[in-house]
């Protein structure tokens, strides 16, 4: 279970601060799967980074699973890091000049997993994301949704609890996002993992159970998706037309409390 | 993270840029090469100097006294050795094993259209025991030469070939100052070097030589000169002792209170030795030093590599922290690359060191010898200097925060 409470970001920049999370609470139960909202700047990628203990706020309290994140030191925050979260990136970030399957056994590495077992676990959780027949090939033999679910597969090798991701389906056009956020139904659905997402997109977005909206470092609301659009069901008219421009207006529209 | 799972990661990084990575190697590899190059040069010469030194007699004692050539002189005489010094040195000083009077002077030589100049050395029987020569061929001399005054003389190897051009000098006759004088031997080549050698040298009886050829040059108001005395002490243990009986000898000869200069200069081959040696010694930690620097040099080029690859691949370093990468793992991986890089150009470098050696001992100037402790040393400091300067790079990588680092551009 993820606990935040009160948490702070704070970034001084000369004499101003800029309030990068002002105080955001929440909290998310096991097995939940929840997308993160909110217009550019509004600290749903700091709120992820520090989720994903790949950052650390300037005050309020984080707790995964009752430990308080803020009291571990280095080493720890790299085991929680290693064993508990999965995490993926927008820009996928994969190691240049090495293979699919190479890539995917790096977190098993720092782990003292012997060299047979990395590669068995990594051809595993390849298989998971359907990409065993690409294992040999380099990231730049690989399309970007196949470079992305190489990342996924890197963030399930070590089996988290818990799979964190910025804006996944950013950097992907709308077919291989909507690919992306199936595999993430599925393993929500068959793995019982804690699937939280950060997005822009509403129609992603509403794949989730819940959907918190940030604005200016603040929950603004949480909404509640009723029936969560299902893996695999075409992206309405609407949203494609809005995909060509007229975006961000529309949404905010669309998405006042709908309870 | 295992260790070989490190040196795995560090050669991918290593081989993926190979020019640059190659450049790095190369400042190691020059570095390494010249010390032990240089190391293996400065003790092939300590070498060739010692055994130099010890080949021209075991234990041996030399006293030299400065000649006056102008006979009258006041105060020319405290300086002079006479030919009395070597009979009271040969009756009173005890565990002497052979000792020798010497009168040098130089001399035109003919064989028949032949002339050149020669040091003519005047001496006994015991210079070959003293100073280890061996005859080539023919016989030394003999005791009974300078009873009977023989008019002959044992000549150098390089005497030999330069006057005789090939044919047999045994029982040929030269001429000196007028008079003929017979070659019974010809000595055993010492060596290429002049340094201390006979190869250049002719030796004759004394009593020959001041009867027949030094003439009134080689006396002193009435009394025969020596350019020196060479003696030779019956073991290494006597030589301090028999230094300090010539001492106490020559006082007596010359009249010479205990708490008066000796005017003469009693030397043993271990002072000259240990001299020699130290000079040696020093001239080989000075060429050490030159190279050290080129290896530190060497070094700094590993560091700026280490640096730049720190910087270049902030985002990998990022992403493995984000996948739960330790400090430790990181510091690791960047040192262990540097440590590849400096034991890698120490490798290398070695054998190219090794190579000048060989190259060199083969021109035949030096024989450069080649230790183990050259080699260790220069191993050594590589390996040092890779993990001396690939520690601060390590560290810097080893500190970034994860999420700064991932952000890197």
């Amino acid at each position: 279970m993820i606990e935040v409470k009160d948490l702070y970001k704070i970034y001084s920049l000369g004499d101003s601060d800029v309030h990068a999370l002002d105080g955001v609470t929440l909290k998310i139960d096991d097995g939940e799967m929840v997308a993160i909202m909110g217009p550019s700047g509004s600290g749903k990628s700091t709120l992820m980074a520090i989720l994903g203990c790949l950052d650390v706020p300037t005050k309020g309290s984080y707790m995964i699973n009752q430990q308080e994140v803020g009291k571990l030191n280095e080493n720890q925050l790299a085991n929680l890091r290693a064993h508990q979260i999965g995490f993926v990136f927008q820009q996928f970030n994969l190691l240049p000049r090495t293979s699919a399957l190479e890539n995917v056994e790096l977190p098993l590495i720092y782990d003292g997993v012997t060299a047979k077992q990395r590669s068995e676990k990594a051809k595993e959780a390849l298989r998971v994301v359907g990409l065993e027949d690409r294992m040999h090939h380099r990231p730049n033999q690989l399309s970007g949704g196949q470079q992305q679910r190489v990342a996924i597969a890197r963030a399930l090798v070590n089996d988290p609890a818990i799979l964190l991701a910025d804006e996944p389906t950013g950097n992907l056009d709308s077919k291989s996002g909507s690919e992306i956020i199936s595999l993430f139904q599925t393993l929500h659905k068959e793995k019982h993992l804690t699937v939280v997402y950060v997005t822009h997109d509403p129609f992603i977005a509403r794949h989730t159970e819940r959907i918190i909206h940030l604005k200016d470092g603040k929950i603004v609301f949480e909404e509640m998706v009723k029936n969560p659009i299902a893996a695999g069901t075409p992206r309405p008219d609407e949203e494609i037309d809005s995909l060509n421009g007229m975006r961000k207006g529309k949404h905010e529209v669309r998405h006042e409390p709908a309870q | 993270m295992n260790l070989l799972n490190n040196i795995r990661v560090a050669f991918r990084s290593l081989t993926s840029n190979l020019l640059r990575s190659f450049l790095t190697l190369l400042g190691i590899v020059i570095g390494v090469a010249a010390v032990v190059a240089l190391l293996s040069i400065g003790q092939g010469v300590t070498a060739g100097v010692t055994s130099r030194v010890e080949s021209l007699g075991s234990n041996l004692i030399t006293i030299a006294g400065s000649r006056s050539f102008t006979p009258g002189v006041v105060g020319g005489t405290t300086s002079t050795l006479f030919y009395d010094d070597y009979t009271a040195i040969l009756q009173n000083a005890t565990n002497v094993l052979a000792i020798a009077p010497i009168y040098s002077s130089p001399e035109q030589v003919t064989y028949q259209d032949n002339t050149s100049s020669y040091q003519i050395t005047g001496t006994n029987e015991d210079y070959f025991t003293v100073h280890a020569y061996t005859v080539s061929s023919g016989r030394p001399l003999l005791a009974s030469d300078n009873d009977l005054r023989s008019k002959v003389i044992v000549i150098g190897s390089t005497v030999a070939s330069e006057l005789f051009s090939g044919l047999n000098p045994v029982g040929r006759s030269v001429t000196i100052n007028n008079s003929d004088y017979e070659v019974v031997g010809v000595l055993t080549t010492s060596g290429s070097a002049s340094f201390g050698s006979g190869d250049n040298s002719i030796l004759i009886p004394i009593e020959t030589g001041y009867t027949y050829l030094f003439g009134s040059r080689a006396m002193l108001n009435g009394q025969r000169t020596l350019s020196s005395i060479a003696l030779s002490a019956a073991t290494a243990n006597d030589v301090n002792s028999v230094i300090s009986q010539v001492d106490i000898i020559l006082r007596g000869t010359h009249g010479l209170g205990l708490t008066d200069t000796l005017p003469f200069t009693v030397s043993s081959q271990a002072q000259a030795l240990s001299t020699l040696s130290s000079i040696t010694s020093t001239l080989t930690l000075f060429l050490g030093a030159i190279a050290a620097i080129s290896l530190i040099v060497g070094g700094i080029g590993i560091m700026n590599i280490s640096l730049v690859s720190v910087t270049e691949r902030t985002r990998e370093i990022g992403l493995r922290k984000a996948v739960g990468a330790p400090r430790r793992a990181i510091l690791f991986q960047f040192l262990i690359e540097t440590m590849t890089l400096a034991i890698l150009g120490g490798v290398v470098g070695i054998l190219l060191g090794v190579a000048i050696s060989l190259l060199v001992s083969l021109s035949g100037l030096i024989h450069a010898s080649i230790t183990a402790g050259t080699i260790a040393l220069s191993f050594g400091s590589a390996a040092l200097i890779g993990l001396f300067f690939g520690i601060y790079p390590a560290y810097q990588a080893s500190k970034l925060s994860p999420i700064e680092a991932l952000r890197y551009e």
